[in-house]
C-alpha cells in the first residue's frame, strides 16, 4: 500500500518510527486537550447565554495557552499531612494510562502509533490503571473531601467497567476480532451504530462514568466534594489530572467513533487518502465530544447509589443480554439485518423506558391544592 | 499523618469497627450559600451526624437598630435578607409605621407590594439557580436565574438607584415616584421572568436526574413542619397553606387576586416546586398592581422632622420571601426604638437541619442544605 505514506516504518527503523510516532501523537494531544478545554469553555458558555473566553487571542483563542503558563508558573503545594509520594505520584499515574491508550488508537488506515492485534482489549486493560492513580490522589492527599472522592471514583469506575466491557465485546463479537484497525475497516458500507444501536447506549453512558463527566461526576462534585480526588493538587500537578481528563475525554471519543461509528472507513472506505480519514476520525471524534459537552450543559448529578443501582439493575443486564443475542445469531449464522433489528428494539425500548420514567413530570401549572385563603393551621 | 485521630483509629483497629469520619462543611463551601459552616459526621458516605455552626455574618443587627433613629436603620434592615432587599426594608417601615400610626398614601402601597414581589421573584430565583447548582447542573440553571435577576436589578436601579440594597423605602411612603416608563419596562421584564420561569421548569423540573434526586427527599409532615417552626415555602411545601399576605394582610394584599400554592408531601421536591410557583403568583400580583395603582402622593404630607414614638409595642409579619418575617418593635418614648428584634424566617428554617440531614447521604445533605433555602444575612443578623 505505497500510497499510503505512513505504512512503513519512518526511516525503516521500528524502534526510531515508534518514538517519532509518539511524538507527534502526544504533541498532537497536548493541543488537542489545549483546545478542548477552549471548546467545552466557549460551548458550555454558549449553552448558558455567556460568550466564553473572548481576551486571549482572536475570539479567546490563546486562552488554554495562558491557562498552562499561569499552572506551570503557579506554586505547586503539598498539605502537611499528605503521604508524600503516594500524592506526588498521583497525577502521572492517571496520566499514563491515557498516554498509552493513544498507542492503539487507530486515527487513519495505517496512521497510529502501533496496531495491535488485541487493539481492544488493550484499551480497557490500560484505562482500568487509571483507577490506581484517583485512588493514589484520593488516599494520600490527606484530605477528606479527596478521601471521599477517591473512593467514589474507584467504585464507580469499577462498576461502570463491566457494561463498557461487555458491551464493547458484543461489538467485537459481530466483528469477529479485537483488533481495532480491522473493526473500522469492516464499517466502510455501514458503522456498527446502525447493526448495535443499544451498545452504542450502554457504551456512550458507560462512557461518561469512565470519564467523570455529568450527569455521572459523583467523584468530582463540584459542589459537594469541591473537587473530590484532587482537591489538595495545585500547580503543574492539578494540571496533569486536567490533561488526563481531556485526554481521556478525547481518547474515548475517538475510540467509541472508531467502533461505533465508521472511524475512518466510513463512508469513504480505503478510497480517499490519509488526510481524509484523519478528518473523518476528528469530526467523528468532535461529535461524540459534543454530545458529552451537551449532557454536562444539561443534566444534574445522579446519587452514589442511584449511580451504583443504575449500573447493577440496568447496564449489566442489558448488556449482557445483549451479549447473549449477539451470540445467539452468531451462533445460528441468522442475517445481520435481523440482529440489527433486533438490537434497534431493544435501544428503543431501553430509551423508551428511561424517557417514560421522565414523562412523569409533575406540572407546576396546576400544583395541588392551590389555595385563595390561608387557613390557621391547627395540628 | 492521618486523617482521623489516633486514638479513634486504635479503638476501631481493636473492634473490627469502621472510624465515622467528620467532614467540615463550610464556612467557604460552594454548597453552603454564604458563611455557614456544618460539621458531617459520616459513616462512608452515609451522614451520621450533623452539627451546624453560624454566627460568621454576626453584625449586631438589632443592638444597631436600637442605637440609631428609627429612619437611620433602614439599611442595616435591607441587609438582612440581602436577596430579597426591599422585602426587608418594607418590613421595617410598616412596622415603624404601625408604631407611629403613619398613614401611606396609597400609591406608595402599591409601589411597595410592585417592588416587594419583584424581591420575592429575585430570591425565589436565585434559589432555583442555586439549587440547580447544588443538584449538580454546572452552572446552566444558574446562568438563567442571573438573567432575569440581572433585569429585576437593572429595574431596581431605575427606580431606587441602587440595586441591592435600594433603601427605597421610607417611612410614610417611598423616596421618589416611579420614573415614566415604568410600566412599560416593568411589564417586559415580567414578560421575560415568565420565559425564564418556563425556562427553569423545563431545564429542572422536566429533568429526570433531578427529579430522582428530589423526589421523596425528607418528607416533612405538616405537623412536624410547625413544631419545628416553618413558616413560608418550608411550611406551604408540607401542604399547609399558610401565607401571612392572606392571613393577616397588610398593605394593599387584601385587593389583589392570588393563590397560595402548596405542595403535597413536604419533600425538597416540592419545596422547590412551590417556590416555582410563586413566581408565577407573584407576577400576577405585581400585573394587577400595575393596573390598579392610582395617581397621586408616594409619600404622606407632614411627616415629623424627626421620628419620635411614645410608649408601645408592636410585632408586625410579614411574608419575606423564606417565610414570616416578622419585625418587633418596642418603643419607650425617644428617636430610637427601645428593643428592635427580629423574627427570622431563615433561622427557624434552618433549626431542623439535622434533624432533616441526619440519615441521608452525603450529596443529599448538600440540597437539603440548599432547599431550606437559608441567607445567612437573615439567619445570623
Amino acid at each position: 500500500m505505497s500510497e499510503f505514506p505512513f505504512a512503513d516504518p519512518f526511516f525503516g527503523l521500528s524502534w526510531l518510527d515508534a518514538i517519532i510516532r509518539i511524538v507527534i501523537v502526544v504533541l498532537v494531544m497536548t493541543l488537542v486537550v489545549v483546545y478542548l478545554t477552549y471548546g467545552e469553555r466557549k460551548v458550555v458558555a454558549r449553552f448558558q447565554m455567556r460568550l466564553g473566553p473572548t481576551r486571549t487571542g482572536p475570539i479567546g483563542l490563546l486562552q488554554g495557552f495562558a491557562d498552562a503558563i499561569k499552572l506551570l508558573i503557579k506554586e505547586d503545594v503539598r498539605p502537611r499531612n499528605a503521604d508524600r509520594w503516594v500524592f506526588e505520584f498521583a497525577p502521572y499515574l492517571t496520566f499514563i494510562p491515557v498516554f498509552l491508550v493513544l498507542v492503539a488508537l487507530p486515527f487513519a488506515q495505517d496512521w497510529g502509533v502501533r496496531n495491535l492485534a488485541l487493539g481492544m482489549f488493550f484499551v480497557f486493560a490500560v484505562l482500568g490503571l487509571n483507577i490506581v492513580g484517583v485512588l493514589m490522589a484520593g488516599l494520600g492527599s490527606g484530605n477528606k473531601y479527596a478521601l471521599l472522592g477517591g473512593v467514589r471514583a474507584a467504585a464507580q469506575m469499577i462498576s461502570y467497567e463491566i457494561p463498557l466491557v461487555v458491551a464493547l465485546l458484543a461489538v467485537a463479537m459481530v466483528a469477529g476480532t479485537l483488533d481495532l484497525n480491522a473493526i473500522v475497516g469492516m464499517q466502510d458500507s455501514r458503522p456498527f451504530i446502525l447493526i448495535q444501536p443499544l451498545a452504542f447506549v450502554i457504551f456512550f453512558t458507560a462512557m461518561l462514568s469512565e470519564l467523570h463527566r455529568a450527569p455521572f461526576d459523583i467523584p468530582v462534585a463540584e459542589s459537594e466534594i469541591v473537587g473530590g480526588y484532587f482537591v489538595e493538587y495545585s500547580g503543574i500537578r492539578w494540571s496533569m489530572f486536567q490533561l488526563a481528563e481531556y485526554a481521556s475525554l478525547w481518547a474515548f471519543s475517538i475510540f467509541g467513533s472508531a467502533i461505533f461509528l465508521g472511524g475512518w472507513a466510513f463512508p469513504f472506505g480505503e478510497d480517499w487518502g490519509w488526510g481524509w480519514q484523519l478528518v473523518l476520525t476528528l469530526i467523528k471524534s468532535l461529535i461524540m465530544i459534543m454530545l458529552i459537552f451537551w449532557v454536562r450543559a444539561t443534566l444534574p448529578r445522579l446519587r452514589m447509589d442511584q449511580l451504583m443501582s443504575f449500573c447493577w439493575k440496568a447496564l449489566i443486564e442489558v448488556s449482557f443480554a445483549l451479549l447473549l443475542v449477539n451470540g445467539l445469531f452468531l451462533y445460528y449464522d441468522w442475517p445481520e439485518p435481523i440482529l440489527a433489528a433486533v438490537n434497534w428494539v431493544g435501544a428503543i425500548l431501553f430509551l423508551g423506558g428511561i424517557y417514560l420514567r421522565a414523562a412523569r413530570k409533575p406540572s407546576t401549572k396546576n400544583l395541588v391544592g392551590s389555595y385563595k385563603h390561608a387557613e390557621v393551621p391547627n395540628p | 499523618m492521618s486523617i482521623w485521630p489516633e486514638e479513634r483509629v486504635a479503638a476501631a483497629d481493636s473492634d473490627l469497627d469502621t472510624v465515622d469520619m467528620t467532614v467540615n462543611v463550610g464556612p467557604q463551601h460552594p454548597a453552603t450559600h454564604g458563611v455557614f459552616r456544618m460539621v458531617l459526621t459520616v459513616d462512608g458516605e452515609l451522614v451520621v451526624g450533623c452539627e451546624p455552626y453560624i454566627g460568621y455574618l454576626h453584625r449586631g443587627l438589632e443592638k444597631l437598630s436600637e442605637n440609631a433613629d428609627y429612619r437611620q436603620a433602614m439599611g442595616w434592615w435591607d441587609r438582612t435578607d440581602y436577596l430579597a432587599g426591599m422585602c426587608c426594608e418594607g418590613a421595617y417601615t410598616m412596622a415603624v409605621e404601625r408604631l407611629a400610626g403613619i398613614e401611606v398614601p396609597e400609591r406608595a402601597d402599591y409601589i411597595r407590594v410592585i417592588m416587594m414581589e419583584l424581591s420575592r421573584i429575585n430570591s425565589h430565583f436565585m434559589f432555583l439557580g442555586a439549587f440547580g447548582a447544588d443538584v449538580g447542573s454546572f452552572g446552566t440553571s444558574f446562568v438563567y436565574a442571573w438573567r432575569e435577576r440581572e433585569r429585576i436589578y437593572d429595574l431596581f436601579e431605575e427606580v431606587a438607584g441602587d440595586r441591592m440594597f435600594p433603601t427605597y423605602f421610607r417611612i410614610g411612603g417611598v423616596t421618589m415616584d416611579l420614573p415614566d416608563n415604568f410600566e412599560s419596562r416593568c411589564r417586559w421584564v415580567l414578560g421575560s421572568i415568565k420565559q425564564g420561569l418556563e425556562d427553569m421548569d423545563g431545564l429542572l423540573t422536566g429533568n429526570e436526574v433531578f427529579v430522582e434526586r428530589c423526589r421523596g427527599l425528607t418528607p416533612v409532615t405538616p405537623e412536624q413542619a410547625i413544631a419545628w417552626g416553618f413558616t413560608g415555602p418550608m411550611l406551604r411545601a408540607t401542604g399547609v397553606p399558610w401565607d401571612i399576605r392572606k392571613a393577616e394582610p397588610y398593605s394593599v394584599y387584601p385587593q389583589i387576586d392570588f393563590e397560595i400554592p402548596v405542595g403535597v408531601q413536604g419533600d425538597v421536591f416540592d419545596r422547590f416546586h412551590v417556590r416555582l410557583a410563586e413566581c408565577y403568583q407573584s407576577v400576577r400580583i405585581i400585573e394587577q398592581c400595575l393596573e390598579q395603582m392610582p395617581e397621586g402622593r408616594v409619600l404622606a404630607p407632614k411627616l415629623p422632622k424627626t421620628l419620635r414614638i411614645n410608649d408601645g409595642e408592636l410585632y408586625m409579619p410579614t411574608e419575606g420571601t423564606k417565610g414570616e418575617y416578622g419585625v418587633y418593635l418596642m418603643a419607650q418614648g425617644g428617636t430610637n426604638p427601645y428593643r428592635a428584634k427580629l423574627r427570622s424566617p431563615s433561622f427557624c428554617n434552618l433549626s431542623a437541619l439535622t434533624e432533616l440531614v441526619v440519615g441521608s447521604y452525603v450529596a443529599d445533605a448538600i440540597i437539603i442544605l440548599g432547599s431550606l433555602d437559608i441567607v445567612l444575612g437573615e439567619v445570623d443578623k
